[in-house]
């Protein structure tokens, strides 16, 4: 455990112009893939499996054992995929790291590329980020110009072919399978497996699909050696990370630092929750995999520590609620999220949080029924293990957390409305203390 | 019985059936006997019967320990055990989805000593070995999650059961009542659309019944291949949709309703007409064509209110096409006969029926034995038995002959030499195109000449990589859902095309090759198909088009062939009739094909006719079919409805409908397809019993007096064993070739078009294709066609049809339907496959009404 940041990805984010790959090059760029392209593919996967490089998406799973399931007989052409549909709410690195500095991930592309034997990479970028899109597809210009891209890669025989593909804005096809329905251009729905994707995933084809953060920390492995990696972060969760604060901080942001740092830590370097506020509860990991409290402030954020609290790390989107925040409200915008972003597929997912929503709707205006707080637990659990993929889930995992740790705010909601005990404006940034005194504020 | 109402009877009733229990922990693996195995029709106790024991999978399921093949799903393995799992998007026919995830099962044991931590969906589970699965029946995990999942499609299902049509037969309704509460605790807002709206003329779609199982659109896209219909929005608003501007005419779409397990999809005809539990069902036959299809056929009051698919695995499986589900009103009209009409000075009068009798008899009398038999394709096999018998017994000839279209005494010699005389067992099977390693189709759409080969065809294709190659004379869309090839070629070149082939097409070891009826109208074609058989080791089935051409060749039906496959010409066979129909004598010469009995009447050779199910317009030339029936001395007509026939017979017997009749079909493959009656009969006689009443009358006796007895006495005299007739050996050397720049004309007809059995439908109709002139860019270019439309022509006459070019078109070939609405190329231009057809591009005036119009 450290308390020190440690700027890897983020490292050239302050750059002028810092997404330039003249300017990205300058700093050493597409050294590590110079590095690469001299070793032999299985090597590759071989540094990446032993600095236990673990997936950033949300699911943790070993980037390199990933790789190895592809199978070795298969006739048809290996695809990478690069997830970056960041929609988990509270979820801002792959964006950034895009928007700042494009060539990491491309760099991290063609190595992985090289490493599985893929010719063609893709990269999905959710439809709503345009400039961002409009970023990646400059970068992959600039390094088709510079041979980083094509036929013959600096002068070795690898061909590789990078397509950037717009997402049209489903929070779905984050999901690694529904993202290669979207991909072939079809609606994007989970798809049952077996057949996993390293089988047979894009175009019926072995595909790799992993996150940006994961393709982009490849490059910084194969330069810096599997030891500088492992001696980082903690004993099932090694290297460094992004962390993305926000909510009620101070100073909001993205924070590179190694894995097992805690939120009191980082908390400590954003300046901490906003002024004459305490922390009230906030999310490990988005919404998906419930909410923690000040009591969880010296949690280690690495693979472990939240799943020991009844949590998960997930894409480490750390968002801060301060005492101001209705967790009823809360809990029925998260819901919200998730009753616009089911897919409509399955039943429980489709069904149960068009329910929650009118349920918690009513509990916000205080026109809650008795048996309502029980009947929202049971409805959770109905759903939660029920559904195709893991969307609904997050549905229930979020109201079942909430009313874990807030059950008489919920009970409150039976006769008394959240913006009563709760008035929203005090949860604002523009709102300071005393400027609305008559409002009766305990601020 | 169709799927959804096993389910509901399954479900009605679901703890389990001992007797099923103790089939599968006892028999069903090892020694189930055959008789047993052949009554059961679960597609999943068959396969278990034909696997190796050792490569079956042991899993417990409920306590019963049951051995499935591997990759069985969990689902699957219940059922047939008599443990039904609730569901909603799982079909046995379609490819698992678990989208409704209302067959949740506890896992209690992975089969590797760990329990599932989650309920899994048993619809989209495999079994592995040693796995012990919990249902509802014995789990509470289990039962507590299908109650969740049960109540949240209720949540927003509408409370319309009273009035939906699925009432009383609903999947949900009876799911509900087995693992659902009998209360709701939802006491908020349910979600809301305007109903129901259109999916297409036929069918309906209530979007708030819909629980969005996905087994419609999967249908659509897996079996029918036409994906028109697609889930579109997300979350809870999601809902079945078509594209702006195109409604779901696909040929099988009426499937979709009864798959439904909702009363999302209704049909516009039957909707709020009848409740489920006032219907009575009946299991019968489709009659409109020669696949033999299943049908359950539902009638209150003595009025049948709809038809849906039965469920036979060896046939249909448990689809049909919308002919056989929406045609069933045709003989509802007031052209319907009922009773005899006798001419008397030149018009038809309502005659009794010894009046009626009589005047026919008399007929016949005077004309002798010259007499000529034209009994059409729609009949039973004992309907077609007696017209045979009635034919060489009663007015000794053999000028007999079924075939109301163009046809070749080539294709009866291939008739007699390939298909009379042989059973479904040693025939090519459904089951065999599955198997096969590569079809070759030749003049033979099956899509519109055999929906349920079609099918076959696709799943085969879909699911076993089956090669398709077609002769034909360009890639029809139907092609396409068979991912077939092309053997490009125009009417009339089909033998030389054949003969060409070699080994640039591989049929593989076990091939087969389809020959539409059409084959038999292009002179070399058949005997061309036989030698390529040779040469590839494939085996060859004949697919005619209608539902009685099959057993009509089995009755004899041809001026060359008695019943069962025996040639007239065989002394031995003509000995073995004899002595079965107790008669001295048989006619020993072949009689005359149908355009020569029509050739024959027309020029006073024979004196009279006796006439079935056949239009004038169904011939070569319709004016040459209508001269023969007018110049005629004297017509007998027995038919069911009036008719072109009827309006120029002497005298007319009405006979009764499908649906009022009892006997047997042979579909394509020759199997035996029961014919059941379903309505009392409007009229009380068959075909049968009119020709018996005409023999007794003229003093012979038939032998048989009804369906029954027929059936009986065709088994008795059972297939010909003794020698067949030789292969026919016309050459393609004598077809004449066509010019340069002549335009020949491809046609046959569409499922959907004016044939007589849909009368009375005008949902259907407004489903059916658009016909069209399909010609290649090249022929598009020298004849200088650059608009939309084009016209035909000939020296009768011509006709405008909207114009595609269609880059897979032979050159020097236009494709238009044969039997559309309105003006026909038969009609109008006397034209049939292979004529030459002048084109020219449409007048503005004549693009105004193009859509078939006569210019």
């Amino acid at each position: 455990m450290t308390d020190t940041l440690t700027p890897v990805l983020s490292a050239n984010w302050g750059d002028e112009r810092a997404w330039k790959l003249s300017n990205y090059e300058r700093r050493g760029g597409y050294q590590a893939l110079r590095t690469a392209l001299g070793k032999a593919p299985a090597d590759i996967i071989g540094q990446v499996k032993n600095a236990n490089l673990r997936g950033r998406g949300g699911a943790g799973f070993p980037a390199g054992v990933k790789w190895s399931f592809l199978p070795k007989d298969n006739p048809n052409p290996v695809y990478l995929v690069v997830n970056c549909d960041e929609s988990e709410p509270g979820t801002c690195k792959d964006i950034p790291l895009v928007m700042a500095s494009p060539h990491t991930l491309l760099e991290g592309v063609i190595i992985s590329s090289y490493a599985v034997g893929c010719h063609h990479a893709f990269i999905y970028i959710r439809g709503e980020v345009l400039h961002v899109i409009r970023r990646m597809q400059q970068a992959v210009r600039e390094a088709y110009s510079a041979g980083y891209l094509g036929k013959g890669i600096l002068g070795t025989d690898f061909d590789l072919e990078v397509t950037v593909h717009a997402g049209a804005g489903a929070y779905i096809c984050g999901e690694e399978t529904a993202l290669l329905d979207s991909l072939e251009g079809r609606r994007g729905q989970p798809r049952l497996k077996p057949p996993f994707p390293a089988v047979a995933g894009l175009y019926a084809s072995p595909t790799v699909i992993n996150n940006v953060e994961t393709i982009a920390t490849v490059p910084s492995i194969i330069s810096n050696g599997v030891d500088w990696f492992t001696s980082m972060g903690t004993e099932n969760s090694r290297g460094m990370t992004l962390y993305s604060l926000s909510g009620h901080v101070a100073n909001p942001g993205q924070f590179e630092a190694p894995m097992g740092i805690t939120l009191r830590q980082l908390l400590d370097m954003a300046g901490g929750i906003r002024h004459g506020h305490q922390l009230k509860f906030w999310t490990p990991g988005g919404s998906s995999l419930g909410i923690l409290t000040d009591e969880h402030l010296d949690v280690p954020l690495d693979y472990d520590g939240p799943a020991k609290v009844g949590t998960g790390l997930g894409t480490k989107a750390l968002q801060c609620f301060d005492e101001t925040t209705s967790a009823v409200r809360a809990c029925l915008r998260y819901v919200e999220f998730y009753k616009h972003e089911s897919c409509g597929k399955c039943t429980p997912c489709r069904e149960g949080s068009w329910w929650l929503v009118q349920l918690l709707a009513r509990l916000e205006a205080g026109k809650g029924e008795p048996g309502d707080i029980d009947k929202l637990l049971d409805l959770s659990d109905n759903i939660a293990g029920r559904s195709f993929c893991a969307l609904a889930d997050g549905t229930a995992t979020i109201v079942k957390s909430m009313v874990n740790y807030f059950r008489p705010e919920f009970e409150a909601g039976l006769h008394t409305p959240a913006w009563e005990l709760f008035p929203y404006e005090k949860t604002t940034a523009w709102y300071r203390a005393g400027a609305v005194a008559e409002s009766g504020a305990t601020a | 019985m169709s799927e959804t109402t096993k389910e509901a009877q399954a479900l009605a009733t679901p703890a389990a059936d001992p007797q099923a229990g103790a089939l599968a922990a006892g028999g069903a693996n090892t020694n189930t006997p055959d008789a047993a195995l052949a009554l059961n029709r679960n597609p999943l106790s068959r396969q278990i019967a034909e696997a190796d024991p050792a490569t079956l999978v042991s899993v417990t399921i409920d306590g019963i320990e049951v051995k499935v093949p591997k990759g069985t799903m969990i689902i699957r393995a219940a059922e047939m055990i008599g443990k039904p799992v609730p569901r909603f998007c799982d079909h046995p026919l379609l490819d698992p989805v678990g989208a409704c995830r209302q067959c949740l099962v506890e896992i209690t044991d992975d089969g590797r000593g760990r329990p599932m931590p989650k309920p899994q969906a048993s619809c989209t589970t495999a079994v592995m070995p040693g796995q012990v699965i919990r249902t509802q029946a014995t789990s509470p995990v289990a039962a507590k999650a299908q109650n969740g999942i049960n109540e949240f499609l209720l949540i927003n299902h509408p409370l319309d059961c009273p009035i939906c049509d699925k009432g009383g037969e609903c999947p949900l309704q009876n799911q509900a009542m087995a693992v659902g509460n009998g209360d709701t605790r939802y006491s908020d807002v349910k979600r809301t659309y305007p109903k129901p709206i259109p999916l297409s003329a036929e069918i309906l779609l209530d979007r708030e019944r819909c629980v969005l199982c996905s087994r419609c659109t999967r249908f659509a896209d897996e079996i029918a291949g036409d994906p028109l219909i697609e889930l579109a929005e997300r979350g809870a608003v999601e809902q079945v949709a078509i594209h702006d501007g195109e409604p779901f005419n696909s040929y099988f779409s009426g499937n979709v309703i009864q798959i439904c397990p909702v009363g999302a999809l209704t049909s516009t005809a039957y909707r709020f007409r009848a409740r489920p539990f006032d219907l009575v069902s009946t299991t019968t036959t489709c009659e409109h064509c020669a696949a033999g299809c299943e049908l359950r056929v539902d009638h209150r009051h003595n009025d049948v209110m709809r038809r849906y698919a039965g469920d036979d695995p060896d046939v249909n499986e448990e689809w049909n096409c919308d002919k056989g589900r929406f045609a069933f009103v045709s003989g509802r009209g007031t052209d319907r006969l009922t009773h005899p009409l006798v001419r008397e000075d030149g018009v038809l009068r309502p005659a009794s029926w010894p009046e009626a009798v009589n005047v026919a008899v008399d007929g016949l009398r005077a004309a002798g034995g010259a007499v000529g038999l034209l009994p059409g394709g729609r009949l039973t096999w004992e309907d077609s038995y007696a017209w045979s018998k009635f034919a060489r017994v009663v007015l000794g000839t053999n000028n007999v002959d079924f075939r109301s279209r163009p046809h070749t005494l080539e294709e009866a010699g291939f008739l007699a030499h390939a298909v009379a005389g042989t059973t479904v067992a040693d025939s090519v099977t459904y089951k065999d195109l599955e198997k096969a390693s590569g079809v070759l189709l030749v003049d033979l759409e099956p899509e519109d000449e055999s929906p349920i080969v079609f099918l076959r065809l696709r799943k085969a294709w879909r699911k076993k990589h089956l090669r398709v190659w077609t002769v034909a004379p360009f890639l029809s869309n139907g092609s396409r859902k068979l991912g077939a090839t092309l053997v490009p070629t125009a009417p009339g070149g089909e033998a030389r095309r054949i003969e060409g082939i070699d080994d640039d097409l591989d049929l593989g070891s076990n091939g087969i090759i389809l020959v539409g009826e059409r084959a038999g109208a292009s002179l070399g074609t058949l005997t061309a198909v036989l030698r390529l058989a040779e040469r590839k080791q494939a085996r060859v089935a004949w697919i005619p088009r209608r539902a009685g051409d099959r057993a009509a060749v089995e009755a004899g039906l041809l001026p060359n062939l008695l019943p069962g496959g025996r040639l007239v010409e065989d002394p031995s066979a003509r000995i073995d009739v004899q002595a079965a129909w107790d008669v001295e004598h048989l006619p020993t010469e072949p009689g005359l094909d149908a355009d020569a009995i029509l050739g024959a009447a027309a020029d006073g050779t024979l004196k009279a006719l006796v006439v079935g199910g056949i239009e004038p317009t169904d011939f070569r030339d319709p004016a040459d079919a209508r001269r023969g029936l007018e110049e005629a001395g004297f017509v007998i007509s027995i038919e069911q409805r009036l008719s072109e026939v009827t309006e120029r017979a002497d005298v007319v017997f009405p006979v009764s409908l499908f649906e009022e009749r009892n006997g047997t079909f042979l579909d394509w493959e020759g199997r035996e397809r029961p014919v059941h009656q379903v309505v009392r009969p409007h009229t009380l006689v068959d075909d049968l019993r009119v020709l018996v009443a005409l023999a007794d009358a003229l003093g012979v006796d038939l032998g048989v007096r009804d369906a029954a007895a027929a059936k009986a006495e065709i088994d008795q005299l059972g297939r010909w064993e003794g020698p067949r007739a030789d292969a026919p050996t016309e050459s393609y050397e004598t077809v004449e070739q066509v010019g340069e720049r002549d335009v020949v004309l491809a046609t046959w007809r569409t499922l959907l078009d004016a044939g007589r059995g849909q009368d009375g439908e005008p949902l259907l109709a407004l489903t059916a294709p658009t016909p069209v002139a399909r010609i290649s860019p090249a022929t598009a270019a020298w004849a200088g066609l650059d608009g939309d439309a084009v016209v035909l022509r000939t020296d009768r006459g011509q006709l405008a049809f909207p114009l595609v070019v269609d880059d897979t078109m032979v050159d020097g070939v236009v494709w238009t339907p044969r039997n559309a609405p309105g003006p026909s190329v038969a009609e109008h231009l006397g034209l049939v496959a292979g004529d030459v057809v002048g084109l020219a591009p449409a007048q503005a005036t004549a693009t105004d009404d193009s859509t078939g119009g006569v210019a």
